[in-house]
Parts: structure tokens; C-alpha cells; sequence
């Protein structure tokens, strides 16, 4: 059941990806964007982490990408040209994916023993249990990166705001 | 596959039938309930000639909408075009299944009055509502026309910027109870009747209005209806579609005024809690009690369906700047000073 979910939701969220790259419109683009963030949603709950989940949902799918779709119907953006790029990307752009994916699957096959293993719905890390762990064991931390949200806000309307 | 799974399934898949029809009957006959109330507000009488006091209305205008040509115009985009009805009425459907209607009966361990009961309810609510968003938007942008553009943009902006009004309105609500789920919630106010629910007892009768005037923006109605303001825009964001499509929007803006309604009563007005509490002896038979709790959550949805048209037929729509300054500058202020009150008070409260 929970294996059919996965598989389900997985496959979504690859192909989701996959057309955001492939698609020439920009705002089918953003649209593929939206299913996979549900469908890491989804995944999220898959492990557990309901309120991970919800907030994807609200935060993600439901607030940025609300935003930017707002921002492509606002400029009207049309269909993009295809381009047969430059030709760095070509030389260092494929190599240096390729790296970066062998490396990261190298590193994660080889530590594979330390970082254990969780079955599908196995667990359930409820919201109290969440914030209990934010807001007791990682005070510190949590409230210092809101302090540097608050400094982007407070740069974001520095910098927009225009001289009288 | 053992038996009891079947049962579950079947009575799963028997409950999301039941509380679908029911859902669109009752978004059938809010429409009804709206044309009347708005009629007596302007001294006229509504709808009357189909069926006793035009009763069978909403049946003829489905059928209207049914029969009627669905226009395709011809420079739309059509698979977003196609798409954008379906997702609105689709997200205001969906978020009624975590809706309780009434105190936990079981039956076979199926939950009769809850389809599912989620320890993040309310979340759910919430994302369930800011994905509908994108019906509205790509509506707008898909449709190719000058009004439906603006009315989209228009409605981007204000269910943005109101979703955080909401939200933080709620946050009171969810210190009181110290969960988000939703029978837990109704269970904290049911204690002493009317003097437990948040809206008196819990004190969060400011949250009640930040909730309720966010609400109201957040479905489009008056007097924050400008994505659909017919004076400047035509229709709005829907101004292209006919036939179902239309009417698709049509039932989601109700179907949404109705979670809105169930919402405001679960969160502020005890659910389905009685109002005299444990005043008067429990009467009648295993039935009776299990309905009256029922009867006592559909008695207050109705009462805030009638607050909307109420409202819908007294005030004047909002300028937009009026609107943008209202919901940043009062309405979140306003909330979060509501959050920082009530945790001061929950916390000098607890031993």
C-alpha cells in the first residue's frame, strides 16, 4: 500500500520534473513545479512528517508558486526560443552533472551503514513532537535563522523602496 | 483481504457519496437562500414562480446551465482554459472531508459523522484552500482577455495577502486547544455549552473577526469581491466561461462559503456542541443523541451562510488599495497582537 504510494507519488514528481525542463511555456513550467512539490508532499507523509507535508503544501505550492505564476501572468511572458546553447554547457555543463551525481552517489552508497534505514509509515513525528524538538532543543538555532528572515525582509524593503 | 476492510471501504466510499450530494445540495440551495435574502434586503421577492416559493429553482437553473452551449472562444489556451474549473471546484469539494458533523459514533470502527479524521485537520484546510487559488488564477491568464487578467491578478493578490491574516487568526485558537486536529479542538469548547466556546469563553473573539473578515475575502464575496467586480471588470476572472464551466466556478465560491461557515463554527462556535451544554438531561433514544449534535453544527453553518448574504447585501465593495491596506496593515497587526495576548494569558493560566 504504502510501497504503491510511494511509487505512485515518486513517478510524479520525476515526470513533473522532467517537463518543467522540457516545457517551452513558462508557465507550464511553473505549474510542473507545483506537482512536484505536492508530490514531495506527499512523500513527506510517506515519512511521516505530517506537518512537513502541510506546510509544503501551504507554503510551497500554496504561497510561492502562487507568487510566481502571479509574476509570469503579470509580465506576460510568451513561449521561450529553443537555443542551441552555448557551448560551455556543452563541455563543462554534462561532465559537471555527471560528476556531481557520481560524487553524491558515492558518498551517500558509502555512508549508507551510518545513516540507517526508515520503513514507509513506519513513524509518525507529530507536530507536537516537532515543536517540541524546534522550540526546546534547537532554540537557539530556530530563532536565529528568524532573525535573518526578518534582516532579508527589512534588506528586501531597503533596496525596493524608491528615494523622494 | 479480511472483511472488516471491505466494510471500511465500502462505508468510506457510502460516506464521501452521502456528503458529496449533500455538499451540493446544500451549495444548490445556498444560492436559492441567497437570491431570496438579497431580494427581501432590496424589497423584492426573489425567486418565486418554480415550485412552492420558487423551491425547485435550483433545480431549473442546473438544468439551464446543463442544456446551455459550452463556448470555446477561439484564442484561449486551452489546456489551462479547460483545467482551471475543475481545480477550483475540485479544492472546494475536497476540504469538506476533514469536516466532523458531529460527536464520534462508530460504526464497524467507521467514524459516521467525519470521513477522515487527521491529526492536521486544520493544515489541511488550509493548503487544501491556498491550492484552490490556482483555479482562479490560471482561469484569468488562460482566458486571453484584458478584464479576466485583472480580475485574476486581482485575485492572486488578495488571497495571498489575506491567507496570512487567516492563518495567524487561527493560531489562537490551536494555543487553546494545543492540537490541530479538529475534534480536539470542538472537544475543549464543549465542556460548559456557550460559556466554553472560543468565541466567549476562549476569549478569541478578536481571532473571530480577523477570521471571519479574511474569510470573506479569501472566497471573493462582497464586500471583497473585486477579482469579479461586474461594474469594472464584466465578470472577473470568468468572464470567458459558459455553461458548466461556468457554473463550476459558480458552485466552488459556494462550496467554499460553506467550509468557510464550517470552519468559523467548528474553530469559534464549539462545533457541534450544544449551546446549554449539560443544562438540560440527555432525551430521546441512541439516535436522538447522535443527531442532535448534528442538528446543533448544521443550525450555526446556516446562521454564518446567512451572515455572509447579509453582509453581501449591506456593505459597498472596497477600493483596492482600501483592500490591500486593510488586510497588511489592520487585519495582520491585529492578528498577530491576538497571538501574543493569548499566549500571555494561556501562559500565566497554566500551573
Amino acid at each position: 500500500m504504502y510501497l504503491v504510494l510511494f511509487f505512485i507519488f515518486g513517478g510524479l514528481c520525476v515526470a513533473g520534473a522532467l517537463n518543467l525542463l522540457l516545457q517551452r511555456h513558462p508557465i507550464n513550467s511553473a505549474l510542473s513545479l507545483i506537482v512536484v512539490m505536492s508530490s514531495l508532499a506527499v512523500l513527506y507523509l510517506l515519512l511521516g512528517a505530517e506537518f512537513l507535508a502541510a506546510a509544503q503544501v501551504i507554503v510551497y505550492a500554496g504561497a510561492i508558486m502562487v507568487l510566481f505564476t502571479f509574476v509570469i501572468m503579470l509580465l506576460n511572458a510568451g513561449k521561450e526560443e529553443r537555443t542551441h546553447g552555448s557551448k560551455a554547457a556543452y563541455i563543462v555543463g554534462f561532465p559537471g552533472a555527471a560528476a556531481l551525481f557520481a560524487l553524491l552517489a558515492f558518498i551517500f552508497l558509502q555512508n549508507s551503514g551510518h545513516l540507517g534505514q526508515v520503513r514507509l509509515g513506519e513513524y509518525l513525528v507529530t507536530t507536537g513532537d516537532l515543536s517540541r524538538v524546534l522550540f526546546k532543543n534547537l532554540l537557539l538555532p530556530f530563532e536565529v535563522t528568524s532573525v535573518l528572515i526578518l534582516i532579508a525582509i527589512l534588506g528586501a524593503v531597503a533596496l525596493a523602496r524608491k528615494e523622494h | 483481504m479480511d472483511v472488516s476492510i471491505w466494510i471500511f471501504l465500502l462505508l468510506s466510499v457510502l460516506k464521501i457519496a452521502v456528503v458529496t450530494v449533500i455538499l451540493l445540495t446544500a451549495v444548490a440551495y445556498t444560492v436559492l437562500l441567497e437570491r431570496k435574502v438579497v431580494g427581501r434586503i432590496q424589497n423584492r421577492w426573489g425567486p418565486s414562480r418554480v415550485g412552492p416559493f420558487g423551491l425547485l429553482q435550483p433545480l431549473a437553473d442546473g438544468l439551464k446551465l446543463f442544456l446551455k452551449e459550452d463556448l470555446m472562444p477561439t484564442s484561449v489556451y486551452k489546456p489551462l482554459f479547460i483545467i482551471s474549473p475543475i481545480i477550483a471546484l475540485s479544492c472546494a469539494l475536497m476540504s469538506i472531508a476533514v469536516v466532523p458533523f458531529g460527536a464520534e459514533v462508530r460504526y464497524h470502527g467507521v467514524d459516521l459523522f467525519q470521513i477522515a479524521d487527521l491529526n492536521i485537520g486544520l493544515l489541511i484546510i488550509l493548503g487544501i484552500t491556498s491550492i484552490g487559488v490556482y483555479g482562479i488564477a490560471l482561469s484569468g491568464w488562460s482566458s486571453n482577455n484584458k478584464y479576466s487578467l485583472l480580475g485574476s491578478l486581482r485575485a492572486s493578490a488578495q488571497l495571498i495577502s489575506y491567507e496570512l491574516a487567516l492563518g495567524l487568526s487561527l493560531v489562537g485558537v490551536v494555543l487553546r486547544a494545543g492540537s490541530l486536529r479538529l475534534r480536539d479542538i470542538v472537544d475543549v469548547q464543549s465542556t460548559h455549552g456557550l460559556l466554553s466556546w472560543n468565541f466567549f469563553g476562549g476569549l478569541q473573539f478578536v481571532a473571530f473577526f480577523v477570521y471571519l473578515m479574511a474569510a470573506y475575502a479569501e472566497t471573493n464575496r462582497a464586500p471583497f469581491d473585486l477579482p469579479e467586480a461586474e461594474s469594472e471588470l464584466t465578470a472577473g476572472y470568468h468572464t470567458e466561461y459558459s455553461s458548466m464551466k461556468f457554473a463550476m466556478f459558480f458552485m466552488a465560491e459556494y462550496a467554499n462559503m460553506i467550509t468557510v461557515g464550517c470552519v468559523a463554527t467548528l474553530l469559534f462556535f464549539g462545533g457541534w456542541s450544544s449551546p446549554f451544554g449539560n443544562l438540560f438531561p440527555a432525551v430521546g433514544g441512541v439516535v436522538v443523541q447522535a443527531l442532535l449534535p448534528v442538528f446543533w453544527f448544521v443550525a450555526k453553518v446556516f446562521f454564518f451562510l446567512f451572515l455572509y448574504i447579509w453582509v453581501r447585501g449591506t456593505l459597498p465593495r472596497f477600493r483596492y488599495d482600501q483592500l490591500m491596506g486593510f488586510g497588511w496593515k489592520f487585519l495582520m497587526p491585529v492578528a498577530i497582537a491576538n497571538i501574543i495576548f493569548t499566549s500571555l494569558w494561556l501562559g500565566l493560566r497554566a500551573p
